[in-house]
């Protein structure tokens, strides 16, 4: 009964975002308040259906009820509670339930906290949530019904992918499609913005928390997805431009553009048509991202089952929702009239160049992404595209961007003082130079890529640093003053320090990790002892151990240190009989200096119950934890300026608009 | 000027559904990699029979100037897909009259034994391929894998993992087809 509850749920849910995306539209072109407010029932309403039907897929999980085919396809019985639950969102069907929960529950917050948006305005972005809303419920209802039932029913599951259990795992899609999908909200406010015909400084405001808060969210799920790389895959990195890893990288790049060009339109009206473009560019490459995954276009680690009559489906949306959109925009933008003026040196062409990298960047990734299937479909070769392509392009392209990153917050609006910028920095780039050959001396070399990184690194954490401490007056006023000026700074100053400087710091991890690491894969018999980064590591053989839905074979590596035992390590490797699959769970010795890192492959040879002799692969990545450190930052950063006050409360009027915000600014 | 530009976006967002479009021909499979030896001679390789068992050793020579294209799978007793493959391979040799040859890929020559006396053998001759040396000629990425010899000694079809479920094996019994090595024509 419960599936068809949810089932029935998505059908009204289906039917209220066909209501909500013309009737709002209508009542805001007539000026009829009644039809514009409509859109606050029917948004929330399709939050709750839509939810009525998450929670129904995810009670059929929990009971495990494998009379639905995705369920018996997705679970097993036997399987932990919390990866039950997270079964729910792990399939096509399921994931894409999640997409819509999450495309609706912001539809439904910008209904009940966008009080200071005005009426016509907020009607019409609901309308074009609406539009979106439909296009993924009618996907779902005709090509992609959770709710399938089967008959006759399995007597257990097919398990879920033993890789797919882990918590970072269980919890990253949820999060990369908060982020994802969050800037569907942005992308309707950029076509409400296009149909009204008026994009202002007021605008930007109320599009900025939106932005501010998907953004935020992606960034979470982008790491988490990293990190669960990291730890589960056994693989010892945390990047590998795989496609689909890109698909997620390239709307976070151009979300990081658009929330600094919303800052530009927001103080000084100006990059309107611009910020407006971004906005859009963002969600469609999020739809691109879903198309990829869910079309079997690319090869992938990571891709769903793949299904054309899907697919097709999916590309007529893109073409319906990118393509409209991007119409709307050749038809509406030139309309729109150039905003503030400023000069070559100041924080708008800073803030511009910051919008250049970033849009190169996020071309260069979709090119490298998308240029095997354009090669295919021209010559009929076939290659893949892989981490020296990006490493060779992309790399190059954001180091001059993290040096302007230092200066920027250092120019002020309309036009800066590069002389007094210069003073106020000469000591920074003073102390990154001499940074440089000091890392040099610790690290016996390296590549010359990495050295000059690690200085741009060093130059944006201390300029970051130093900015803020020129803020607050640190050292050169009292003590209290200090605090107090702390304390008044606005929280959006505070979190662009945070989350400047966590790109410092988890750049460091990055150069750190990628151009000092230590590998070694080597055949080992118990007894072996191997020398890795000034650790050794003695191996002393392998014993089956039994889990709840698995059995492993775990290996004891003794750790020591100059002959003095730290630690020991003991990677498995797992056997997960119901789904026949094996995984690598490494262990890792983890520090803030470095991870230890350790897994076992396979048997030396077909036979290693006898021989006992196994494949162990051990890593030292230095600093690597600096990664999550700096991303944790970013994160933090982000919510720290999402709470800002000027976010929440006192938006402007839309009638002084135009002359509020730049006051405003200057004293943020 | 203006209006060129703002038009700009939607021109490439279409060039890219262009491609996408194409991308999604049902035919096409991007996991696929097309065999270097497609088209090619076969590489030469001299295996001995695996010891202990009565079936001929296998080399180059065995598989050219025959009358009709033969097949040529590499199998091994510890690999789980050539079990399930095995029935039908053994379907296609004995009801249909297909030339079947095989490499033991890696594999101890009793564990072999065992396995063929417990499920049958099929193959009119065995290389045994300790070393994995022919493995390496014949550009394998795992085991099981299927080639189709023409006449003249060229390879003519390329199978990668175990041919079983009906896809796998309509599109294996098309090659077989193509190649004339279905003595009996039918399907």
């Amino acid at each position: 009964m419960t599936p068809e509850i949810g089932h029935f749920a998505l059908a009204l849910a289906f039917a209220l975002a066909l209501v909500q995306s013309v009737l709002p539209l209508v009542g805001a072109n007539r000026g009829n308040l009644l039809w514009m407010h409509s859109a606050r029932t029917t948004s929330i309403g399709q939050f709750i259906l839509v939810g009525v039907a998450f929670g129904a897929l995810m009670r059929s999980f929990i009971v495990s009820d494998f009379t639905v085919l995705n369920v018996a396809s997705n679970s097993h019985s036997l399987k932990p509670m919390l990866y039950k639950i997270a079964g729910t969102w792990g399939s096509h069907e399921g994931s894409l339930l999640l997409w819509v929960l999450i495309l609706t529950l912001f539809g439904a917050a910008v209904s009940l906290f966008g009080s200071n948006i005005p009426s016509s305005l907020k009607a019409r972005t609901l309308a074009v949530q609406a539009w979106i809303s439909v296009g993924f419920l009618s996907f779902m209802l005709f090509t992609s019904n959770p709710f399938t039932r089967v008959f006759p029913p399995p007597t257990d599951g097919n398990d879920l992918n033993p890789l797919l259990q882990d918590v970072g795992l269980a919890l990253h899609p949820p999060f990369l499609y908060l982020g994802y999908v969050g800037f569907s909200i942005v992308f309707s406010f950029a076509v409400a913005a296009l149909l009204e015909g008026r994009v202002d400084a007021a605008w930007a405001r109320w599009v900025r928390p939106w932005t501010l808060a998907a953004w935020i969210c992606l960034t979470a799920g982008i790491v988490l997805g990293s990190w669960w790389a990291y730890y589960e895959l056994g693989w010892g990195g945390w990047w590998f431009w795989d496609p689909v890893e890109n698909v997620s990288f390239m709307p976070w790049l151009l979300g990081t553009a658009l929330l600094h060009s919303a800052i530009v339109t927001e103080k000084r009206d100006a990059f309107k048509s611009w910020t407006i473009l971004l906005a859009i560019l963002t969600f469609s490459l999020s739809l691109l991202g879903t198309f990829v995954v869910r079309s079997g276009l690319l090869t992938s680690v990571h891709a769903f089952a793949v299904d054309p009559e899907r697919g097709l489906y999916i590309l007529a949306l893109l073409a319906l929702s990118i393509g409209g959109s991007l119409a709307l925009y050749a038809w509406r933008a030139p309309m729109m009239e150039a905003g503030g003026i400023f000069k070559p040196i100041s924080r708008e062409a800073g803030l511009l160049v910051n919008n250049l990298i970033l849009t190169t960047a996020t071309g260069t990734v979709l090119f490298g992404t998308l240029y095997p299937l354009f090669l295919e479909a021209i010559t009929g070769d076939k290659i893949s595209v892989g981490a020296p392509f990006f490493n060779a392009t992309f790399v190059p392209m954001m180091l001059p961007l993290v040096l302007f990153m230092g200066v920027g917050p250092f120019l002020s609006w309309k036009r800066a003082d590069l002389a007094g910028v210069y003073q106020r920095l000469k000591y920074v780039a003073l102390a990154s130079i001499i940074a440089t050959p000091i890392v040099w001396y610790i690290q016996k070399g390296g590549p010359l890529l990495a050295h000059f990184s690690i200085m741009l690194a060093t130059w944006l954490l201390l300029a970051t640093l130093r900015e803020w401490g020129i803020r607050i007056r640190l050292f050169e006023a009292p003590i209290s003053e200090t605090l107090r000026r702390a304390r008044n700074l606005p929280r959006a100053s505070h979190g662009m320090t945070m989350a400047h400087a966590g790109l410092a710091i988890a750049m460091l991890g990055m150069i750190g990790s990628s151009a000092w690491k230590s590998e070694e894969i080597v055949f080992v018999a118990p007894g072996t002892t191997i020398e890795i980064a000034g650790f050794d590591v003695t191996f002393s053989g392998v014993e089956r151990v039994r889990g709840p839905n698995y059995l492993a074979d775990r290996g004891t590596l003794a750790v020591s240190r100059n002959g003095q035992s730290i630690d020991t390590l003991r990677p498995e490797r797992r056997y997960y009989p119901i789904a026949d699959s094996t995984t690598t769970e490494s262990a890792i010795r983890s520090t803030l200096a470095g991870d230890l890192y350790a897994s076992i492959s396979e048997p030396a040879t077909e036979n290693a119950e006898q021989s006992d002799a196994w494949t162990l692969r051990i890593l030292y990545e230095p600093l690597v934890n600096f990664i999550w450190l700096g991303s944790s930052l970013l994160i933090i950063g982000g919510a720290l300026s999402l709470s800002d006050r000027r976010l929440r409360v006192g938006a402007p009027k839309r009638t002084s608009a135009s002359s509020a915000p730049s006051t405003q600014a200057e004293k943020a | 000027m203006i209006r060129i530009l703002a038009l700009l976006p939607l021109s490439i967002a279409v060039i890219f559904g262009g491609f996408f479009l194409w991308g999604l021909n049902p035919d096409r499979d991007p996991n696929e990699v097309p065999s270097v030896l497609i088209a090619q001679p076969a590489p030469a390789f001299e295996l001995d029979p695996v010891v202990g068992l009565h079936t001929p050793g296998l080399s180059r020579s065995d598989l050219v100037g025959t009358e009709t294209a033969v097949v040529m799978n590499v199998f091994a007793s510890w690999c789980v897909p050539c079990r399930a493959e095995h029935a039908v391979l053994t379907s296609l040799a004995e009801k249909d009259g297909i030339r079947l040859f095989g490499i033991n890929y890696k594999d101890k020559p009793e564990d072999a034994i065992r396995w063929l006396a417990e499920l049958g053998n099929p193959y009119e001759r065995i290389g045994s391929d300790l070393s994995g040396r022919a493995g390496i000629e014949w550009g394998i990425s795992g085991v099981p894998e299927t080639f189709i010899i023409n006449t003249d000694g060229t390879v003519l079809f390329r199978h990668v993992g175990p041919i079983v479920g009906e896809g796998a094996i309509g599109k294996f019994r098309e090659a077989l087809l193509q190649a004339g090595a279905l003595p009996s024509g039918g399907l």
